[in-house]
């Protein structure tokens, strides 16, 4: 497993990632045609909805392929992915508004602004990551959740604010003394208010880029393949000197920077954002996202992050809007069953032909 | 006499969650799958007995045991419809369904029953006063710590004595083998189920009836905080899902009482992470280390 | 790899469905109704999750007057049509521009959101777009802040708490007061922070300031027994009817009989299924609206909401039912109402309601106007709990 690039097996690993950079530019290039072709045709082909769930998703996009590091290739449980996107977006939203006078190119600021919520991301992993990735399991699992929920409950009664003075930042509304002039940017339970909208299509698109590049090269690295290991018999990686905590922390701490990026995006989309949306129902979401797509199938995270962000919105087109929800969870249930049904399977598998050595990863 | 009260309520509380905890001990004992619909089956209990109670006048005890018993044909009918079709399949796609079912069950009870809250009344009321203007117990508050006794030493006895219990555990240790001796596997968790969501049911009643109110999504976030408890007290132990659950009500009123009411889940959550460093599975659970 | 496939494939006819059932909704006919135009009203608000209760008062308050004034025949119809925006943002702005679609070229009006921190998401979008919006209960001076276009049909959250500690002063009741909020929720904090503010103010003496994370909390004997041992008197909730409820039963339970004061999220509580009206004898609230008052109009509102959803309206739902009317009465006062588009007639509609002469009768208050920036003027009506039904306490 050296690194060779002139070895068939590494040309069909990049081969994989070449079809998932393809697959986002393509989407992306026929989306910008038609936004570009509806004005000047006098058509609606992308609706309102469609184009305002553009952001979001690409944001989810990056969250499912984050957490798929997580749990799908590292192989550990994640229930607080939420709680990662909650440090990117205030610190993100904070960033911006920080950032407003200095650059006022928006771009650039949203960028940065990004990478101050990745920053925060990585931090919060480490953080959570250096005492819990030696639990296991369904243990470690809980441990996520109650990080998630510890993030979320912070931030609740987090106020950040600048005056004249500088920067002000208290942990209850008694504590938090603002002058008269002053902006507060994140006002506890009422969350970042009046966030001014810097969020594109374009830089959701980037981030995506950028989550491929970073994930799919650590995956096809040596490091990649250590942290496989570990999930596939962490014994045996073990005793053939794989360092556990540096690759699982490796994986998670990736993951959650990547995490914060989109966070950020996401916080700097909307005009106002509390800390009670990136809950513990938030990251079961993306977990959905993950395993419906498949474990480990970075393509099948992009795809049904996609599908499955932009479906509940759809069904409000059915005038079924009671029903909605209801029917997504059976969607979800019966999606489950029939993906896991034996009998579909052996089904599926003569109708499809099976692949040579079919990759358990693309 | 402040500190007598709170302990009293966190005894009170924690039994409650303790009932939870156990039955999501007993499935994830032997189902090895969070069920994560639990806090859901919770609910359906509160609004079955409400129901009974409300619309049809039926005394209280006939409404426990109407809630009871409809709510362990729908654990019963989940795990045939939901789970059992999955019992090869990987425990995530499991979770995704169990999370599916917990939705399916808040959505349908929002069209059933509305999203107003209903105000439940409880199956006992009154207190009983130890200090007079000071200090009292309310009557439902031991009740609740009576059920959560008589449940505990109840799934001891019957894990340990009967034939079912011990098909039980012997499916819990391993299902192969299990089979092997002659055990019908799938009866034995269709009867956990059972029994976990009758136990739902009960912590139900009781939980709206200390604290009466009652909507769509009341069991989500008992059921989280229960699912916490078991962790706590060792997944899969039912002494551990006891002294969980009761550590965890008890250490969620002090934080409220002393520390902040805001930061108490945080406070929660922080001790079950210190928990888990020391103790990596939980209070009362086996370490089994990996054999090579 | 079959098994990606084949949810793949699912998940796609699942979207193709979808795609399918929006084409066939497109061509909707845009009424008939003579000369009379046709103004489409988009409301949003949570029908489903936690605040589900709250979003669907709006909705079936708003639907009854939608009824009635398309029933009148007027120059002007009304076409009403709800989202769900689950009390989320990144939701609500979803629901909105699914609104946007409904409505196409026809003029839009935007009613909602329910909930304070999808409005200030929404009222953005809606300013950039120039569509009209008017919010029945988003209290936060947040939503309104810098934004011509929106307007609020509810009090503003410093507003009700100032006017409690006045009263309170005003009437001499209580020596020691306290108040319990919820800290996680944009309405019971601005509440609360006006009350301390004004309190402070006006000298009087506050014991203890108690905070929950949540409505999902259920126990508050740690709160309550803080006030008690703090000796307060007179307790005040700017909280929501649920946990209202709870606190009433259990400071019952220990013997704690203050005089508590609520704000307008109180109303409702008397209505809740199952709830023990005793214990809210005493209670004082600070509401526009009052489900058990004489005049017709709100004996017929009453009567059509109880016929159709079988519980009694609450305010949310009053003033629900007072944001169509106020459209409709501003839209009849528009001249070259016909032909306008919705940013005509957003800035139309919003010089009409800020005005300061425009003025609406309405369920939850008289000669109701708006200032300029977008908050309403109408005066609380203050209620007394005696025997189970509201009396005027003012």
């Amino acid at each position: 497993m050296e690194k060779r690039l002139n070895g068939k097996r590494i040309s069909k690993a990049s081969l994989n990632g070449f079809v998932n950079y393809g697959i986002v530019i393509a989407a992306f290039a026929l989306i910008q045609i038609l936004l570009a072709v509806q004005k000047p045709l006098g058509v609606t082909l992308v609706s309102n909805i469609m184009q305002s769930l553009l952001v979001p998703a690409c944001c989810y996009i990056v969250m499912a392929v984050s957490l798929n590091l997580t749990v799908g290739i590292l192989g550990e449980l994640s229930l607080g992915h939420a709680g990662f996107m909650s440090l990117g977006a205030f610190s993100g939203v904070v960033a911006s508004f920080l950032l407003a006078e200095a650059i006022p190119f928006a771009p650039l600021r949203l960028a940065l602004s990004m990478a101050v919520g990745a920053v925060f991301g990585a931090a919060g992993g480490v953080i959570v990551g250096v005492p819990v990735l030696r639990l296991q399991g369904d243990y470690l699992a809980i441990v996520t959740l109650a990080f998630g929920q510890i993030i979320k409950n912070i931030i609740m009664v987090l106020y950040v604010g600048v005056d004249g003075e500088g920067f002000h930042m208290a942990l209850s509304s008694e504590r938090f003394h603002l002058a008269e002039e002053g902006t507060a940017i994140i006002k506890g339970p009422m969350g970042a208010v009046g966030v001014q909208k810097l969020a594109s299509f374009t830089a959701g698109f980037v981030l995506i880029l950028i989550t491929l590049l970073v994930v799919q090269n650590l995956v096809n690295s040596r490091s990649g393949r250590a942290i496989m290991a570990l999930r596939d018999n962490r014994i045996a990686a073990e005793s053939v000197g794989i360092n556990v905590t540096k690759y699982k922390l490796m994986a998670f701490v990736t993951s959650a920077a990547l995490a914060g990026a989109a966070g950020a995006l996401f916080g700097l989309n909307y005009s106002s954002t509390v800390a009670s949306k990136f809950d513990f129902n938030s990251s079961i979401l993306v977990l959905v996202f993950v395993v419906l797509g498949g474990l480990g199938s970075i393509r099948g995270s992009i795809i049904a992050a996609a599908v499955l962000y932009v479906l509940p919105e759809l069904l409000r087109q059915f005038n079924i809007s009671d029903y909605r929800m209801l029917i997504y969870a059976i969607i979800l249930i019966l999606v489950m069953l029939v993906t896991n049904n034996d009998q579909l399977k052996t089904l599926a598998g003569r109708i499809i032909p099976k692949r040579k050595g079919a990759a358990s990863h693309g | 006499m402040s500190f007598l009260n709170n302990a009293i309520t966190g005894v009170s509380l924690g039994s409650i969650y303790a009932i939870i905890a156990l039955g999501y001990t007993m499935v994830y004992g032997i189902a090895k799958m969070l069920n994560f619909a639990h806090g859901d089956v919770i609910m359906v209990g509160a609004y079955v007995c409400f129901f009974a109670m409300g619309n049809f006048n039926l005394p209280p005890a006939v409404g426990v045991v109407l809630a009871v018993v409809v709510c362990t044909v729908l654990g019963m009918v989940i795990e045939r419809l939901a789970y059992k079709p999955l019992r090869a399949a990987p425990s995530l796609a499991v979770l995704i369904t169990a999370i599916g079912v917990s939705y399916f069950l808040q959505n349908s009870a929002q069209l059933l029953w509305g999203a107003a809250t209903k105000v439940f009344t409880p199956i006992v009321s009154g207190s009983l006063a130890l200090v007079p203007g000071q200090l009292s117990i309310s009557y439902v508050a031991i009740l609740s710590v009576a059920c959560c006794v008589v449940v505990m030493v109840g799934l001891t006895l019957f894990t340990g004595q009967t034939k079912l219990g011990k098909a039980m555990r012997a499916c819990s240790e391993d299902k192969g083998a299990a089979q092997l001796m002659g055990i019908d596997v799938n009866a034995t968790i269709s009867m956990t189920f059972a029994i976990g969501s009758a136990l739902a049911a009960l912590a139900g009643v009781l939980m709206c009836s200390a604290y009466p109110v009652l909507s769509p999504t009341t069991g989500s976030l008992p059921g989280i905080k229960a699912f916490t408890a078991a962790v706590f007290g060792g997944i899969g132990s039912i002494p551990g899902a006891l002294l969980g659950g009761v550590l965890l009500g008890v250490i969620e009123t002090f934080a409220n009482a002393y520390i902040s009411t805001e930061l108490s889940d945080a406070v929660v959550f922080a001790v079950l992470i210190v928990v888990l460093l020391v103790r990596p599975a939980g209070l009362m659970g086996k370490y089994v280390p990996e054999k090579v | 790899m079959k098994k990606k496939k084949l949810a793949a494939l699912l998940l796609a006819g699942a979207m193709g469905l979808g795609l399918l059932a929006g084409c066939s909704n497109g061509g909707k006919p845009e009424n008939g109704g003579g000369d009379a135009v046709t103004i489409k009203v988009g409301g949003i608000g949570p029908t489903t999750g936690d605040a589900a209760q709250y979003g669907t008062a709006t909705e079936w308050g708003a639907e009854i007057a939608v009824e009635e004034i398309n029933a009148l025949n007027g120059p002007v119809k009304l076409e009403f049509k709800y989202e769900d925006d689950t009390g989320a943002a990144d939701t609500a702005v979803a629901a909105y521009n699914n609104l946007k679609d409904w409505a196409k070229d026809a003029p839009l009006v935007i009613y909602g959101t329910t909930t304070t921190g999808p409005c200030v998401a929404v009222s953005a979008e809606t300013y950039a777009d120039r569509i009209f919006q008017l919010t029945p209960s988003a209290s936060s001076p947040d939503v309104v802040a810098g934004k011509d276009n929106v307007f609020q049909m509810c009090f503003t959250d410093p507003y009700l708490g100032t006017a409690g500690a006045e009263y309170l002063k005003d009437k001499g009741l209580g020596t020691k007061y306290a108040v319990i909020y919820n800290n996680g929720d944009a309405y019971s904090t601005g509440i609360a922070e006006a009350f301390i503010a004004k309190t402070k103010e006006l000298g009087m003496e506050l014991v203890a300031t108690q905070t929950y994370p949540d409505d999902k909390t259920t126990d508050y004997t740690v709160q309550l027994n803080a006030c008690k041992d703090a000796g307060a008197d007179v307790v005040f909730l700017p909280i929501y009817y649920t946990p209202a409820s709870l606190i009433l039963a259990q400071a019952k339970q220990m013997s704690y009989a203050p005089l508590f004061i609520g704000g307008d999220g109180m109303d409702g509580m008397l209505d809740m299924d199952g709830f023990d009206k005793s214990l809210a004898e005493g209670l004082l609230l600070m509401t526009p609206f009052s489900a058990g008052a004489e005049d017709d109009r709100t004996k017929s509102f009453v009567e059509k909401f109880q016929k159709a959803h079988n519980i009694l309206p609450n305010q949310f739902a009053a003033d629900g039912y007072d944001c169509m009317y106020a459209i409709y009465e501003a839209c009849l006062e528009i001249e070259g109402l016909a032909g306008m588009d919705s940013a005509a007639l957003c800035d139309a509609l919003s010089a009409k309601f800020g005005s300061g002469t425009f003025k609406v009768d309405g369920l939850t208050g008289k000669d109701m106007t708006w200032k300029k920036t977008g908050e309403i003027d109408k005066a609380p009506l203050i209620f007394k709990v005696e025997n189970g039904a509201y009396v005027d306490a003012q």
